[in-house]
């Protein structure tokens, strides 16, 4: 295991860091432990409960099934990438307002799910919402309430 | 003199933003997981591949040579004989000793500078063992020639000793030989094994304090762990101080310690912070809620009064004691359900097994009975072609009657629920073919006895901190509190900071459990609040030379003969430039009641009614719901939204167990479905096409304003619900769990072929 590290460049959140990364770490282990950006949550580990979801050029993906040298050149953006300051972007605006948050361990996630869902697909279907956020396991069971709130989210974008 | 202004305006009953929200929202809350400590080492478990063996020997040669290894901690590394811990009964070892009871159960635990090396280290850990047989059933439980799970020793004055029976439990009233009932129903029902799946796994961190010890743990009840801690550490509770960051979910399966002891033990001896983060898959290992199998006969008269319930409910519990006993002696207390039951036979029985410890999980035992009761209420109906509304309707006690001897009466108008819901959901409305409904009720006893303090301090600039020593772990205790500071200070919520979390800096509370807190440390809260204008007035009368009769206090204005004043105003006029504040503490004290079957009558009932409305498909025995209503009796909504949210969100985590999870074990005792991958909890695509979630609201509730606890409520008789829809659509008749499309399409064959013959 403790095999040559791999020189990386990746951008996160419109940051540039040059880091040197372990063969068998995932892009979710190198965010969390090694720039700091907890933000991102670990759960199942197998790509199943959309905990650690982040976008990679743009795509959603479980940040557990990347490994980090995949990620090498490449742009991501986690749950911190989205407010600017303590300003928080609509999507997350609408989560609070909407009472989509409770114990928040999936929100992270979820809200990232939501907004690749509303960039590729500003105006979603009931239908169209819950695909997009089928990935994403809620224990607390907040789904009423999330899909609210992307719905709240989306209808902004018609103004 | 107080003044008690009457509470229609202002914070309570209005929906207000999370407190926490934005943390949550930008992903910069801390969780335990996400707390970096300076020259922490990563733990790592070493478990055996089945449920129950004899450790033979250990091997940690290889492992030890791994780069980074620092300590191997085994039964040899700990004190003789093994420190033992548990909320009621001490009988988990600190690690398995000569043992391992359960699938799962660590047997070595490795402590080195990466997570990596950890890992590696404890894959060459050797371990050689004998499996044995075990005990993974009811049945086997029950068997006296079975395998005994739990050493007498552990419990030398119990007669149940030499047998799987931790605890055997007799309530009853009225003569149930004599009892003649003009139908009686008899069945058998099954609950299966099911996981919490909070989505934030267990993680813990210990470090050596000075003389004691700092404990970082994702649990609710941070003074049960202070306690334990200190007792299998034998240190002064002072010297353990444990750091709860708000759990990411809970559930009950945060509830009581697991592997603190261990971590400390291990910080004790390297010297040094120690991190374990479990992984999903040790999540599931690490608790459970009780299956169980419930049998019951109940009598009725022709026109549809009960008149006896028999009832046998075996739970089947893990290989400790945990808190599994008490989830089976409050369930089975009320395992009649929230009905007038002139004659009642109830015989629970705990059974120890080699599973994974069974513990709290919402609705602490109570959906297990309430999925047999309320079906035997449904069969009841059926047979006497009753309406299944007008059934229950005319069982229901009413406000103030007592229906369980010598408890604390009936406490709301239940039956309002059961008609809104009935309302809601169109229940007198034709169906279409294919489709079916549900109705039931789920009744479940809080707080028996509590010890709830808390600390108010009005700062200068009129601002507050309120400190409590309950968990914020989803449902909303931050901002259920700060609603009731803001409103009797008449300030802003967020004026308000709420303090959580440190057993070094807040009071003490019991636990976050039992759908308690706002009641509980709420009632503690609000005479925090009123402490504080006690000594706002005394100050005000001081201050500006008056009798204390001529002030007036309110909420947030104190009204002197010249005029009003804010607290601000009269703090700035006391203490000037000297500066000072002004504490209040509140108490809310219940003791124990010597006598009482559950220690002391319930503070008081969480009532709920759920409604179901499905279509099921009888190729593949698929079930859609089409809409689901719960309805909760919670006194006072203090934030409806907030009430909303734990009711779906519940009455969803029902749906869960109703229809889709459930623990396979093989015949070794291992979890067969292991993960997210093969064990499926609801997803956004499974929720109720159409859902609905109301309150009955009567102000009858003992906490402040007239509120009820709520949050359990939601998922308390789900399965009834669910399985009534689908037994009314499908003209089935289904007594086990889950109602998987398997298994309701055999019950549709089944029944389709008995036509036949």
């Amino acid at each position: 295991m403790q095999t040559e590290k791999i020189p990386i460049t990746l951008t996160v959140n419109g940051k540039v860091h040059s880091i040197d990364v372990r063969p068998n770490h995932t892009l979710l282990k190198v965010l969390r432990d090694q720039l700091g950006l907890t933000g991102t949550k670990e759960c199942c580990s197998l790509g199943e409960c959309g905990a650690c979801t982040v976008l990679l050029d743009g795509r959603s993906v479980n940040s557990c099934l990347v490994l980090a040298a995949e990620a090498d050149g490449r742009s991501v953006v986690t749950v911190e990438g989205l407010a600017v300051g303590s300003r928080l972007n609509r999507l997350q605006e609408a989560f609070l307002e909407e009472g989509a948050v409770q114990c928040g361990f999936c929100i992270p996630g979820m809200v990232m799910s939501a907004q690749h869902l509303l960039i590729h697909n500003p105006h979603p279907t009931e239908e169209e919402i819950k695909e997009g956020l089928a990935g994403n396991l809620c224990r607390c069971a907040g789904y009423p309430r999330i899909l609210a709130a992307v719905r709240a989210a989306a209808e902004e974008n018609g103004r | 003199m107080i003044v008690d202004t009457v509470k229609q305006t202002g914070w309570i009953g209005k929906t207000t933003k999370r407190v926490g929200g934005q943390e949550r929202v930008s992903g910069s809350l801390q969780y335990v997981g996400d707390i970096h400590i300076d020259g922490m080492l990563h733990v790592k478990l070493v478990h055996l591949p089945c449920g129950r063996a004899r450790i033979h020997r250990i091997d940690t040669t290889e492992s030890m040579k791994v780069e980074g290894v620092r300590c191997i901690m085994t039964a040899d590394d700990l004190p003789h004989p093994m420190p033992r811990f548990g909320p009621r009964l001490k009988d988990r070892p600190v690690i398995a000793e000569g043992e391992t009871k359960f699938f799962g159960e660590p047997v070595a635990a490795v402590a080195a500078e990466t997570e990596d090396a950890a890992s590696q280290a404890a894959a060459l850990v050797k371990v050689e063992y004998e499996r044995l047989e075990g005990v993974y059933t009811v049945e086997t439980a029950l068997d006296p020639n079975g395998p005994l799970v739990q050493d007498p020793a552990l419990r030398p004055e119990d007669p149940h000793k030499n047998s799987n029976t931790l605890e055997e439990l007799y309530y009853g009233w009225g003569d149930i030989e004599t009892a003649a009932a003009d139908l009686v129903v008899e069945n058998s029902y099954t609950f299966p094994m099911i996981t919490h799946f909070a989505i934030e796994p267990h993680a813990f961190i210990a470090a050596p304090d000075e003389d004691g010890i700092r404990v970082w743990s994702a649990i609710q009840h941070p003074f049960l762990l202070q306690i334990i801690l200190a007792d299998v550490l034998k240190m002064p509770i002072a010297k353990v101080r444990v750091i709860a960051p708000d759990p990411g979910g809970g559930f009950g399966g945060k509830g009581y310690p697991k592997f603190e002891p261990l971590l400390a033990f291990m910080a004790l001896r390297t010297g040094r912070p120690v991190r374990l983060a479990l992984t999903l898959e040790e999540t599931f290992q690490a608790g459970r809620r009780l299956a169980a199998r419930v049998k019951v006969r109940s009598g009725f008269n022709r026109d549809g009064t009960i008149v006896f319930q028999d009832i046998t409910a075996d739970y089947l519990i893990g290989a400790y004691a945990d808190i599994a006993t008490r989830v089976v002696e409050k369930a089975s207390y009320t395992g009649c359900g929230p009905y007038r039951v002139p004659t009642a036979r109830i015989v629970a029985r705990a059974l120890l097994s080699h599973t994974t410890p069974s513990t709290a999980f919402r609705g602490f035992g109570v959906p297990q009975m309430s999925w047999a009761i309320e079906s035997q209420i449904d069969a009841a109906a059926k047979a006497l072609g009753l309406d299944r509304v007008e059934i229950r309707l005319l069982n229901i006690p009413k406000k103030g009657e007592e229906f369980i001897p010598g408890d604390t009466p009936c406490d709301g108008e239940w039956h309002e629920s059961l008609l809104k819901a009935a309302e809601a959901i169109r229940w007198n409305s034709p169906l279409p073919e294919g489709r079916g409904r549900g109705i039931s009720l789920g009744l479940k006893i809080s707080a028996t006895y509590a010890s709830a303090y808390s600390i108010l301090r009005l700062h200068y600039d009129g601002s507050a901190s309120i400190l409590t020593g309950t968990s914020d772990m989803g449902q909303g205790a931050r901002t259920i509190f700060s609603q009731i500071v803001a409103q009797e200070l008449g300030i802003d919520p967020n004026q308000v900071t709420v303090v959580m979390g440190d057993t070094s800096v807040v009071p003490y509370d019991t636990s976050t459990s039992a759908s308690r807190s706002t009641v509980v440390m709420g009632t503690s809260i609000y005479r925090a609040c009123q402490e504080v204008k006690s000594q706002i007035a005394k100050l005000a009368a001081e201050t500006y030379a008056l009798n204390e009769s001529d002030v007036e206090v309110g909420d947030g204005v104190i009204t002197l003969p010249d005029g009003q004043r804010s607290f601000r105003e009269v703090m700035t006029d006391q203490f000037g430039s000297t500066r000072g504040e002004i504490i209040g503490v509140g108490a809310f004290v219940k003791k124990k009641t010597p006598g009482h079957p559950l220690a002391g009558k319930t503070t008081f009932y969480e009532l709920s009614c759920n409604a179901a409305e499905v279509e099921v498909d009888r190729e593949t025995g698929m079930t859609l719901l089409t809409n689901f209503v719960v309805v909760g009796d919670v006194g006072k909504a203090l934030n409806p939204q907030h009430v909303e949210m734990q009711d779906t969100g519940a009455a969803i985590m029902g749906l869960g167990h109703s229809l889709m999870e459930h623990i396979i074990l093989d015949d070794d005792g291992r979890i067969v479905n292991l993960g997210a991958l093969d064990y499926r909890i609801p997803t956004i695509k499974d929720i109720p096409l159409e859902m609905e979630s109301l309150s009955v609201e009567n102000e009858d509730g003992p906490g402040p304003y007239g509120s009820k606890g709520t949050g359990e409520g939601g998922l308390l008789a789900t399965a009834a619900a669910v399985g009534a829809a689908i037994n009314d659509a499908a003209g089935t008749e289904i007594r086990d769990l889950p109602l998987t499309p398997e298994r309701v399409w055999r019950a549709i064959t089944d029944r389709e072929r008995a036509k036949e013959k």
